[in-house]
């Protein structure tokens, strides 16, 4: 079995350690601060953030110190950095574990952030349902300030950050990144037309950056190891750095694991997630959260980086990865996600709102063994009428499930649709009949 | 009035945000921890304070599944019924529970203790099947699990099978 260093999660894996201030100052925690501030220049910051190649953990994938650098230079006024900790896409569990576990470790990589982008103002925008985790980060911000950490004139270098929690309060698209600007400013959090960026016109329309707990937690390592360092973990040049993978369904370990991206599916789950809960085998899997199209056992050895896990129809999304055994309905799989992105569409575009309650509905008949032939084609012209027509990419997202199991599995659809024609429940349409 | 009662933790909220509205969803966290609910006095007196109109703070409570703006139980327990959770039999302990309880989703108990919802994923799929109840997490529930956490909160209110800070993989060893 491959040895993994273990980067983000290694502070919480020794026994005893609690994440209070005084056992993440032991593990060297805070020396990225005390090097970088005053004494590195924020665009080297920058810099060396670009070249370690890392990109954001949260879905979207984009190059971090790239979406860093397109904020406007010579802005006078206010800017902001967000923190998404909105983790509400099913499957993904990570962000949970390095806030409640770590806090500190995400909190430096937030003043990091700050020192970079020069803001002054840091919002972590935490799902509402963590409580504890934002109870967690409330104390460890205020041990950080009593450290001289956060607050003003940081370790005497004249750099002032403050940092707040804000709770959201149970909306799934509040995860997206312009619809986390609006409920932060108090609002329904319906997801904002793009252009203009958050880079530009972010939070009261000020330039904002918005990135996710995981990514940040990177940023006091690749400042005190270095960005070649980091570049060359993973599958450089373009997925660097390792990935907190959480595996769950019909495995026998399900959790976190912190691996190098680019080791395999099979790899991740028979060696580090125990293999399978009763030894069938995997049936399906979903390599990036409820988002990202379902894969199948011809996958298994497809790499877990940004650029094969696209190449192979799906996406590395949030890195929340479910494994599915042998005997697992895809259409009821399908209809459990679907059910999720019908509850979670904010109602802003037509083609979600209305499309989402079509496919549900479509999709609950099927299951019920009362669906038509012709209900397939129903699905595929509504899915092919969401995705890409609405103004974020939930409608990309919600297709997903259906779109993949139809692909992969459509045997198992026309199952379903003989068995109801067979109990007469629905008669059979006459052949060649057109709608 | 919640500007007596809270002065110290509304001003103390107040003074995060540079434009007022940012502080509607924490002041209506105030509201429903005061009254179990957002009344339609409390979100008078939100508007008021935030110089918003009443239907503006209204407009954003409808958006959110965490603000209530009816009674809940004394315990609210939702489960969670995503397919991660369902994968690993979240179907089966609803089923439980609702038997336990005498009441389906959505429901309340007559007595005004519980109420039982089935929701959406809760961000714990690696410890599913897994529920809520009020503030804190419940995982790697099983049948007499359930059983206990209940008859805890009957007796004493609280119950220390909830979670504490993100708790597995708990050892090293889950690791390579």
């Amino acid at each position: 079995m491959p040895k993994h260093e273990l980067i983000l999660l290694k502070n919480m894996m020794q026994p005893g350690y609690t994440g209070s201030l005084a056992d993440y100052e032991k593990t060297g925690g805070y020396q990225a601060l005390r090097k970088a501030l005053g004494k590195i220049a924020p665009a080297d910051v920058t810099a060396t953030v670009k070249k370690s190649g890392l990109r954001g953990r949260g879905g979207a994938g984009f190059p971090t110190g790239v979406k860093w650098g397109f904020l406007p230079k010579d802005y006078q006024g206010p800017r902001y950095l967000c923190c998404n900790a909105d983790e509400s896409e099913p499957g993904t569990f990570k962000d949970r574990q390095l806030m409640e576990r770590d806090p500190h470790q995400m909190l430096e990589g937030i003043v990091l952030a700050c020192y970079a982008i020069d803001a002054e103002s840091a919002y972590i925008y935490i799902r509402g349902e963590m409580v504890l985790g934002s109870k967690i980060l409330e104390r460890a911000i205020g041990e950080a300030r009593t450290a001289g950490y956060i607050g003003k004139n940081i370790l005497g270098t004249g750099v002032n950050v403050n940092v707040w929690v804000h709770r959201g309060a149970g909306a799934y698209i509040c995860g997206e990144e312009t619809a986390l600007l609006e409920s932060l400013e108090g609002k329904r959090g319906l997801p904002r037309v793009k252009p203009p960026f958050p880079a530009t016109h972010g939070l009261y329309n000020k330039p904002t950056v918005v990135n996710n707990v995981e990514t940040l937690a990177n940023l006091p390592h690749i400042l005190n190891r270095g960005a070649e360092w980091f570049a060359a973990i993973g599958s450089p040049p373009k997925s660097t750095g390792t990935r907190v993978f959480c595996v769950s369904g019909h495995v026998k370990q399900p959790g976190n694991y912190e691996v190098p991206m680019g080791i395999t599916i099979r790899e991740l789950v028979y060696e580090h997630a125990g293999g399978m809960r009763s030894d069938k085998p995997i049936k399906a899997f979903i390599p990036g959260g409820a988002s990202a199209p379902f894969l199948t056992p011809d996958h298994l050895d497809v790499k877990l980086d940004f650029e094969s896990v696209a190449a192979a129809g799906s996406m590395l999304g949030s890195g929340g990865v479910t494994v599915m055994e042998e005997g697992t309905s895809m259409v009821w799989a399908a209809l459990r996600l679907m059910e999720f992105f019908y509850h979670e569409s904010c109602g802003k575009c037509s083609p979600c709102r209305e499309g989402s309650s079509w496919l549900v509905q479509t999709m609950r008949r099927i299951v019920a063994k009362r669906g038509q032939m012709q209900d397939l084609e129903t699905l595929s012209d509504l899915c092919k009428n969401i995705a890409g027509r609405t103004v974020c990419a939930f409608g990309d997202a919600e297709v997903a499930p259906i779109m993949s199991t139809l692909k992969h599995w459509r045997q198992e659809y026309v199952t379903l649709i003989r068995e109801a024609e067979a109990a007469n429940l629905i008669m059979p349409e006459p052949v060649g009949a057109k709608h | 009035m919640l500007r007596e009662k809270y002065k110290d933790e509304i001003e103390q909220i107040l003074s995060r945000y540079s434009v007022k509205r940012s502080a509607l969803i924490p002041l209506l966290y105030v509201a429903q921890r005061d009254q179990g609910y957002v009344t339609e006095a409390a979100m008078k007196e939100i508007a008021q304070i935030l110089t918003l109109t009443p239907p503006q703070v209204y407009e954003t409570i409808t958006f959110y599944t965490m603000l209530n703006l009816k009674p809940v139980g004394k315990f609210h327990i939702q489960v969670c019924k995503s397919l991660m959770c369902a994968l690993v039999g979240s179907d089966s302990l609803i089923g439980w529970i609702k038997t336990k309880l005498g009441i389906a989703p959505g429901e309340s108990t007559a007595d005004g203790n519980f109420t039982l919802s089935a929701v959406e994923c809760l961000a714990a799929c690696g410890t599913a099947p897994m529920m809520q109840i009020n503030d804190d997490y419940y995982e790697r529930l099983t049948e007499e699990k359930v059983d206990r956490i209940l008859a805890d909160l009957r007796s004493t209110g609280t119950s220390q099978l909830k979670s504490g800070p993100f708790m597995w993989p708990e050892a090293p060893k889950a690791q390579v």
